[in-house]
């Protein structure tokens, strides 16, 4: 076994220096009938190059997305990532590690993340991020827990339609009874104002929005947020593309408490959804109820800066039961991964990223509305992803783009039972005007 | 015994760089990325978007793409990582990670797929979820697996709300969880966020968990009793089948915390022995890297009892094909979006079918191994509360060199003057500062003397030299960092 360095000769000294007269004798502290003697029911082992030449026969059995056109989206986009970005990440200094316990020898980890809490307070225009979550959707799940924390006695949260639907089931499994959470309805892709005036009360700890929305569509929420606020509830808004922000004001311009978001499309591959960075921001005050491990900066003993893992009288391994949430382990290289990412943009590639991928949605919208028996049902303004309609089931509609090497979107009746001939539609960087004309034609033919 | 009797420590601060921040290399219209040409109609997002513009972008540093790689490379060489050297830290079965896994992970045939992508166009992803699953449900003796959790703490909270939803379906979901005292605070923390009450339990004197006290605090609204076993000082709790016959003749069950199921992979199978369900860090056990606190994954095995409220999506298979089903109505629901940390899954399925049956049940022995060779060469020169055999770590405190008015971290630090990232310190809490050496199966014996040589030397200049390891670390990039200001004065960004 190449993973395991040990000669016969250093077993038989170790065992005689441990005082055990085989291997066997080392586990004589377990019981004999709690033992399996009949060893594992796995494969054999298998030498590394055989073991490579299995995975990729694995990975052959997928299709990937540069095989396809995609136009798939949902809460995890597709975006150029820079060379540079992957190969920083992938140094083992940053792999191999574990959490900064100790601090005088994993200065770069901290460092980093003291950098991604900073760029994400800025993207967000918040006062404090964490140094990150699992998932979006974690994210949404844990801000509900900490929003029924501060707010004592309030144990009701409010999630809109549209929002995300897996972001809501998280939050509802979590929140574990069904009488404490509210479905707010949409009208018209948008937040229903009228219903959100009827069901917020002071049972309410927070009211959640999606920025942009699930739809796609950005919707200005300042009224939201002041309606939240007059019934001293909490805004949590959800941002599943941070690349919106670079074009769209933040979520701490329009009032959000906290405001949470999914970071896998600052530097991460799509990777099947996953690993996926939960970002997690709050308003100053608000920072010793937050979840997670977060960086501060302070000195050493000769007086130079350097930075720690702070605040951790909120945690687990300190206030065990009457922690501020479970969460141990978060997505550090992730965040390390963003850290990159987000400094290779810069100020104006932060913008023009988003304005190209606005950019290119705008024109796949315009383009598949062009085409016969395509509606759009909402009208208002999107960032990168829209919903057309059509008379036939969505279902019917990807598959017929499919077989044109077209991943068309995703069929919004997967959730929405009245919404099976809706498809939402993602168009990125790194969908060409080409391939979005093919789409076009392809549905035409389809819908013929 | 040491190669060199010098003196001298290992560790050293060789070619380090003092780094600013990267706001503080940011010049104003510097950048580190090119975008092409754009093929579409111009878009003018004030147009669109209205009030809703953004009106300056967000103040991200600019800066040349050879500034960045120069920045990141310079942090990087400021970690001690397990590519460097020995990482005892307990607990965390810090392994070294095999380099073909994280290359099958970045394979563009498994990276560059979406997880709304149609079935029929991910059957690959869909086979290594399915067959993890079995290999997983086999090593722990159990029935079924969730893969989904992201975290090991993130498995217990799985875990809890598929015990709450266990007894609610048979009309109560009861209303307290036990827990011994030697428990990771993940535990308590979990089971809190379930809204159960935690009943602590006290370890006996023999660092076990006592049938007795559990009998004493076990009654009908007793939901589950969360054991570690190897408990937290890395001994076996031997009466874990007693315990879990007196927990489930008041209904309750029994959930095995399985972050030391490195001591355990073909020796035991905790499905066989009382447990009902457990989770397992895939970045401990199955050697997928830790990435400097994550991503990790905490996949949740259940008892076909419990099967049905494994979270969804599963996966189903068919034949020859595999299919995604939400289609559980006695499931808890989601706990992720997506497929998890599918990335770590597909490392700890190529760890797993690299080592095979023998050579995992050789891990666990080597880890055995290896942990008992360092107690035994240092429990004369440090305290050892329990003296039970070890499993696949050994706990000492810091009683004997108290008398020098040396502690635990000064032990810590100073060993970093020598070239080693400390075990783990002041946990488990049951032991008054405690030091929780975990060297794992991937160390060899020169590797282990030299620890162990260290702890020796380190034990000999508390007697000698108090003031070297109460000032340690000497040689590292940074002196010890004032944790207490930087919780005080908080600054959280620049």
């Amino acid at each position: 076994m190449r993973h395991l360095p040990h000669t016969s000769e250093e077993i038989a000294a170790m065992l005689s220096r441990a005082g055990a007269k085989d291997l066997d004798t080392l586990f004589k502290a377990i019981p004999k009938g709690l033992r399996c003697d009949a060893g594992l029911a796995i494969p054999e082992g298998m030498a590394e190059q055989d073991l490579w030449k299995d995975l990729n026969a694995v990975a052959m059995q997928n299709r990937t997305m540069s095989c396809s056109s995609s136009f798939l989206g949902g809460g995890a986009y597709r975006h150029y990532v820079p060379a540079a970005v992957s190969e920083l990440a992938g140094r083992s200094e940053f792999v191999t590690p574990y959490t900064p316990y100790q601090p005088e020898v994993s200065q770069g980890t901290l460092q980093a993340i003291f950098e991604y809490q900073s760029q994400i307070c800025r993207i967000f225009g918040m006062d404090v991020s964490n140094g990150s979550h699992y998932s979006g959707a974690t994210a949404a799940a844990d801000a509900a827990l900490m929003a029924r924390r501060i707010s004592k006695g309030r144990k009701k949260v409010l999630l809109p339609e549209n929002m995300h639907p897996e972001y809501r089931h998280v939050v509802e499994t979590v929140i574990a009874d069904e009488k404490d959470v509210g479905n707010i309805p949409a009208s018209a892709g948008h937040i229903d104002r009228a219903a959100l005036s009827s069901m917020i009360s002071d049972e309410v700890a927070a009211v959640f929005v999606q920025y942009p929305n699930f739809f796609g569509i950005v919707e200005d929420l300042r009224d939201v947020a002041q309606a939240a606020h007059e019934a001293r509830a909490l805004m949590v808004a959800v941002v599943p593309e941070p690349i919106a922000l670079g074009i769209l004001n933040p979520p701490g311009s329009f009032g959000a408490d906290i405001a949470v978001g999914e970071g896998l499309s600052l530097g991460l591959p799509v990777s099947f959804g996953g690993p996926t960075l939960g970002i997690f921001t709050a308003r100053r005050e608000l920072v010793r109820d937050m979840p997670g491990r977060i960086c501060g900066k302070t000195v050493d003993a000769g007086g130079r800066p350097g930075y720690v893992l702070t605040l951790s009288t909120r945690e687990q391994h300190i206030r065990r039961e009457r922690a501020t949430s479970n969460i141990c382990s978060n997505q550090a290289l992730c965040a390390t991964t963003a850290a990159i990412y987000m400094s290779m943009l810069g100020k104006e590639g932060m913008r023009e990223l988003a304005s190209i991928n606005a950019a290119k949605a705008d024109y796949a919208k315009k383009r598949l509305a062009s085409v016969a028996g395509v509606e759009i049902p909402f009208e208002a303004p999107t960032f990168n992803e829209f919903v057309y309609e059509t008379a036939r089931p969505a279902a019917d509609v990807l598959d017929a783009l499919l077989a044109d090497g077209i991943m068309g979107g995703i069929d919004l009746g997967k959730w929405m039972p009245d919404m099976d001939r809706r498809v939402l539609v993602c168009a990125t960087e790194l969908n060409t005007k080409q391939e979005i004309d093919g789409y076009a034609d392809a549905l035409a033919a389809a819908l013929r | 015994m040491s190669r060199e009797n010098t003196g001298q420590t290992t560790g050293t601060t060789g070619l380090l760089f003092e780094e600013p921040t990267i706001f503080e290399q940011s010049v104003p219209g510097r950048r580190g990325t090119s975008l092409p040409a754009s093929d579409v109609p111009e878009f003018n997002p004030c147009e669109a978007f209205g009030r809703l513009t953004r009106d300056t972008a967000p103040a991200l540093p600019e800066l040349c793409e050879a500034d960045v790689v120069r920045h990141f490379t310079r942090l990087s060489m400021q970690n001690y990582s397990k590519d460097v050297g020995f990482y005892p830290l307990g607990s965390c079965t810090m392994k070294y990670n095999p380099k073909i896994a994280s290359r099958a992970a970045a394979l563009p045939g498994f990276a560059d797929t979406h997880p709304f992508q149609p079935e029929s166009t991910v059957q690959g992803n869909l086979r290594v979820c399915w067959e993890l699953e079995r290999h997983l449900a086999e090593i722990c003796g159990m029935d079924a697996v969730t893969l989904w959790p992201a975290a090991g703490s993130h498995g217990e909270l799985t875990g809890m709300l598929m015990i709450r939803a266990y007894h609610t379906m048979r009309g109560n979901p009861r209303s307290k969880v036990i827990i011994p005292d030697s428990a990771h605070g993940t535990n308590p923390a979990s089971a809190a966020t379930c809204h159960y009450g935690v009943v602590t339990v006290k370890s006996g004197p023999d660092g076990l968990l006592d049938p007795a006290a559990v009998e004493a605090a076990m009654d009908d609204e007793v939901a589950a009793i969360m054991i570690t076993n190897p408990n937290t000082l890395g001994i076996f709790e031997e009466h874990f089948k007693d315990v879990a016959d007196i927990v489930h003749a008041k209904g309750g069950l029994v959930y095995l915390d399985g972050a030391n199921l490195n001591a355990l992979m073909g020796v035991v199978k905790p499905g066989e022995i009382g447990a009902d369900l457990m989770h397992m860090n895939l970045h401990k056990t199955f050697g997928t890297p830790h990435g400097g606190g994550g991503p990790g994954a905490g996949p949740v095995a259940v008892l076909k009892e419990l099967a049905q409220y494994l979270p969804v999506p599963r996966i189903v298979k068919r034949g020859d094909s595999y299919r995604i089903s939400e289609k559980f109505p006695e499931s808890i629901g989601r706990i992720n979006t997506f497929f998890g940390n599918f990335g770590v899954l597909l490392r700890a399925y190529a760890y797993i079918r690299e080592l095979g049956a023998e050579g995992l049940a050789a891990a666990t022995r080597m880890a055995v191994l290896n942990a008992n060779y360092v107690r035994a060469r240092l429990e004369k020169a440090y305290d050892l509360p329990y003296k039970k055999p070890c499993m696949h770590e050994c706990v000492f405190s810091d009683k004997l060199q108290q008398a020098k008015g040396i502690k635990t971290l000064d032990i810590a630090k100073r060993l970093m003057d020598y070239g080693f990232h400390p075990p783990t310190v002041y946990f488990p809490l049951i032991v008054h500062g405690a030091i929780m050496i975990e060297p794992t199966e991937t160390e060899c014996k020169d590797q282990l003397d030299r620890f162990c040589d260290a702890m020796l030397a380190i034990a000999g200049e508390c007697e000698d030299q108090p003031d070297l390891v109460k000032n340690a670390p000497s040689r590292p990039f940074r002196r010890r960092l004032d944790e207490a200001r930087a919780a005080k004065e908080l600054v959280l960004k620049e």
